[in-house]
């Protein structure tokens, strides 16, 4: 493993922001960290940095234990949240930082910044200054300063954050494009979903400075592992549930689950995909109360009678007008049953 | 950090200890029945209660012809605000000396004032009242206007909407906001003049003294070291009281207010109120500061072929070892030493007190750092006297003792200078350069300085005035023939005749030209960007 957390714990006034967390990065892969804020990701990284001390565990980096060592010593690249590029320095001179710290000759330095530049899509920027940058060159700028000193492990704080969506989904792709072909081993955190999907081999899901989930982004899409996760992925159809055999009892009624769904009071999911909408007397009645357009397909929210809220994902064409009423039905290959 | 502990230990802990022993012991026992003895003593009790009363009148006047002011500056806009700002604030650099002159050029024995109607206010205590006033009023006008530019006029604006008339809208939302500065203002003038020494010295003839004059006359001239102890004590005390409130006042006026940017707060001033108000205002800042001052310029040009300058060049008055001029020489030479130390040591001070982990013994430091500003410059200068004069550290002979006095009283001020800016500069920049590799020592050159250089020259700027102006800790260790500039003023209005007097107008015009062009300076670089509290 090129990076192992083991039982590392951060308290802030008596209160841990990471409580007791185990985690292995291995070579070439690129691990997300997902989770809301507050959650302890950014701490995480601050620890594995050398920013934040540990109150517990340690950090061990290529098999070597990082306790005591500085952060300049500890050679890992951290790209902060709002990029913290040097106000007084330009672009080459941000990038050509932590080759100087290191020693390296000018002309290293210039062939390095001149690469580097060329590889994040700005050449020929490196007597600009970083004042005149828009959002997405100084994301790029930061990037490139981070990777110049060749890091063994970079580490991403919200990478993608402050850039308006469509940047932002056009950057995820050329990161993750980057990485593979420079074999970049990432641990990253973001509290955006569709940014960890995007970018991870494996994604692990953080709550309260505890790890809550962690697998590849497919594991963790297809089954989350408690409501908390499904919660934050988005999913709000979530209820209690006693699972008998391969049926489950629910407030929205009797739902057929898969083979082998663990029995018992469970809590069970289900997609919005999996919710269908029937003609009245033929499943659950239920009233549309709002509809969303989300531009594939069409949010719908429905509230049944006495039971909680549903939300269902409908073709564009199909689906109803807020204020009617329509009846439902569950598709079992899109119910969960969660541990 | 050690650096900073180290220099404060040697140079202002140990000298305090040495006059605390000095006073109270004897014969390897402590007496501290000696500082009721000393109290008990008629004319001392009489120093002690015109110590407190001409503060206090002091204050009061200065906060009653500085709040309009401050107001004034705050919020009207008219030509040449800027330079004016600039002006009024040249006295509070201003050395003690040249004050304390050019005031006995306006009301003294053959003053402006004498000649046109025949007054003479040096024999009362108006003189030192109104040089207070002089001194001080930059105090209150940068402290207290300072804050009232930067208060959100839109506040003010939504307590009207809310149906508060002008003055209730003023008075529930402005005035509470502007409290602390008032308080924070009003406790530094008050410990100004409470330790105001070349003044009262100057202007105080022999019937007023003050604890810091009469610690200087119980030194020089009575010869009694365990009494000037024990009144250097006393004074220790009733500062580290007064700094005590107004740190716990600056502390609570950290609350948070609107503040917005300055420029944008002041606008023309409209109706006959506020007209009154600034030619008022502008009057006073006329025969207050600027007359006093054009009074010493037009005295000390008083002899034909400025022959007050030129007898400045030579050592025949007898008064000197050498031509006076030579003050200039070693003023420079010691300001600029003092400047050196005060700013690699300020530096070090404002660096270490930066670190986010301040612990409770850094942020105690905090508060020590700005003992020297406020414990008298005499209780320095009486310090050195006696406490570096002997093995382990005798420095009496070494010309650097009076650079590190100097350097003492201008630490606080680089301090006060560099804290916010350095507070100001992002904690994370200093961690991305860590994080790229770079050490504690190559963050500080690489991430801080680039960003506070600016600060740092203002804070050295500072220093240089401060060390220039320097007086009560340099009078007691000056060594004669390498007199500074404010020590020679004072020695040469110490004698009788013309041309002493004369040549005293001379050198203090010298000295305040050279004071005021590096506050100008200052001014300029400053009004790039707002930085420090002073």
């Amino acid at each position: 493993m090129l990076l192992s957390l083991a039982g590392a714990t951060v308290r802030f006034g008596g209160r841990a922001v990471l409580d007791a967390v185990d985690l292995d990065v291995a070579e070439h892969q690129v691990v997300c960290v997902l989770g809301p804020s507050g959650s302890g990701k950014s701490t995480l990284l601050r620890a594995v940095a050398g920013l934040q001390p540990l109150d517990g565990g340690r950090v061990v980096l290529d098999g070597r234990d990082q306790t005591g060592v500085p952060a300049h010593r500890r050679e890992v690249g951290l790209m902060f949240q709002d990029h913290q590029l040097f106000p007084q320095r330009d672009v080459g001179g941000n990038v050509a930082f932590g080759l100087r710290m290191r020693g390296a000759s000018r002309a290293e330095q210039e062939a390095r910044v001149g690469e580097l530049l060329d590889l994040v899509g700005l050449p020929g920027a490196a007597r600009r200054a970083v004042a005149a940058l828009s959002g997405g060159e100084q994301q790029r700028v930061a990037l490139a300063r981070a990777l110049a000193p060749r890091p063994r492990l970079l580490m991403l704080d919200e990478p993608l954050g402050q850039l308006d969506r469509s940047l932002r989904e056009r950057l995820v792709v050329e990161l993750r494009e980057l990485f593979g072909r420079l074999g970049t081993t990432v641990l990253a955190v973001t509290h955006d979903q569709g940014e960890a999907f995007a970018l991870a081999d494996r994604v692990v899901v953080m709550r309260d400075g505890r790890i809550a989930q962690s697998g590849t982004p497919l594991e963790v899409w297809q089954r989350p592992a408690d409501a908390f996760v499904a919660r934050f992925l988005g999913f709000d159809n979530v209820v209690e549930a006693t699972v008998a055999g391969e049926a489950a009892d629910t407030p929205w009624g009797k739902v057929a689950v898969g083979e082998g769904a663990p029995q018992g009071t469970r809590t069970l999911l289900v997609r919005p995909a999996g919710v269908r909408l029937v003609p009245v007397d033929e499943g659950l009645p239920c009233t549309v109360t709002a509809r969303a357009f989300k531009g594939t397909h069409v949010t719908v929210h429905l509230q049944p009678r006495d039971a909680p809220r549903l939300e269902a994902a409908c073709a564009l064409r199909t689906a109803p007008e807020t204020g009617e009423t329509v009846g439902v039905r569950f598709d079992s290959s899109d119910v969960v049953v969660l541990d | 950090m050690a650096l900073p502990v180290a220099f404060f230990g040697v140079f202002f802990a140990w000298p305090v200890a040495a006059i605390t022993a000095r006073g109270l012991k004897s014969d390897g026992a402590w007496h501290l029945g000696r500082i009721t003895d000393v109290l008990a003593q008629s004319d001392i009790r009489h120093v002690l209660w015109f110590t407190v009363w001409q503060a206090l009148a002091s204050t009061a006047l200065t906060l009653l012809v500085a709040l309009p002011g401050a107001y004034v500056f705050a919020r009207l806009d008219f030509p040449g605000k800027r330079v004016l700002r600039a002006v009024v604030t040249v006295p509070f650099v201003l050395p003690t000396v040249v004050v304390g002159t050019a005031f006995l050029a306006l009301v003294g024995r053959g003053g402006l004032l004498d000649e046109l109607w025949g007054v003479r206010l040096d024999t009362t205590v108006w003189a030192i009242l109104l040089a207070h006033v002089f001194f001080n009023y930059a105090v209150v006008v940068r402290t207290v206007g300072g804050l009232w530019a930067q208060l959100d006029p839109r506040q003010e604006e939504a307590a009207r909407m809310l149906g508060a008339s002008r003055l209730r809208a003023w008075r529930t939302v402005t005035l509470p906001a502007l409290g602390p500065a008032v308080a924070a203002a009003t406790l530094m003038v008050f410990l100004f003049t409470f330790t105001s020494f070349g003044v009262v010295q100057i202007l105080g003839g022999p019937t007023f003294s003050t604890l810091e004059v009469e610690i200087y006359r119980q030194t020089s001239e009575i010869f009694d070291l365990a009494t000037a102890a024990v009144l250097t004590l006393v004074q220790f005390a009733a500062v580290g009281a007064i700094l005590a409130v107004h740190a716990r006042t600056v502390r609570r006026s950290e609350s948070a207010l609107r503040l917005v940017d300055a420029a944008r707060t002041a606008r023309r001033p409209r109706g006959a109120g506020q007209w009154a108000l600034l030619a008022g205002v502008l009057g006073t800042v006329a025969v207050l500061i600027l007359l006093p001052l054009a009074v010493l310029v037009q005295r000390s040009l008083d002899a034909p072929d400025f022959g007050y300058y030129r007898a400045l060049t030579s050592s025949d008055s007898g008064v000197f070892l050498v031509p006076p001029i030579e003050a200039v020489g070693n003023s420079l030479t010691y300001a600029l030493a003092a400047t050196a130390i005060a700013v690699l040591i300020g530096g070090l001070a404002a660096a270490a007190l930066t670190r986010r982990d301040t612990g409770r013994f850094v942020r105690g430091f905090d508060a020590l750092l700005m003992l020297p500003l406020g414990v008298s410059a005499v209780t320095v200068g009486f310090g050195f006297l006696i406490a570096l004069d002997e093995p382990p550290l005798d420095l009496r002979a070494s010309w650097i003792l009076v650079p590190l006095a100097q350097a003492l009283v201008g630490v606080p001020f680089v301090v006060r200078t560099m804290l916010p800016v350095l507070r100001a500069v992002d904690g994370r920049l200093r961690e991305a350069a860590a994080v790229l590799g770079a050490s504690p020592w190559r963050v500080w050159r690489e991430v801080d300085l680039p960003l506070v250089r600016r600060a740092l020259l203002i804070a050295a700027g500072f220093a240089f005035a401060v060390s220039l102006g320097e007086f009560g800790a340099t009078v007691f260790i000056a060594r004669p023939d390498n007199p500074t500039l404010p020590v020679a003023v004072a020695k040469l209005l110490g004698r009788a005749g013309e041309l002493n007097y004369g040549q005293a107008m001379a050198l203090s015009t010298i000295l305040m030209v050279v004071c005021a062009v590096s506050l100008l300076m200052l001014e300029g670089l400053r009004s790039a960007d707002r930085t420090g509290e002073f």
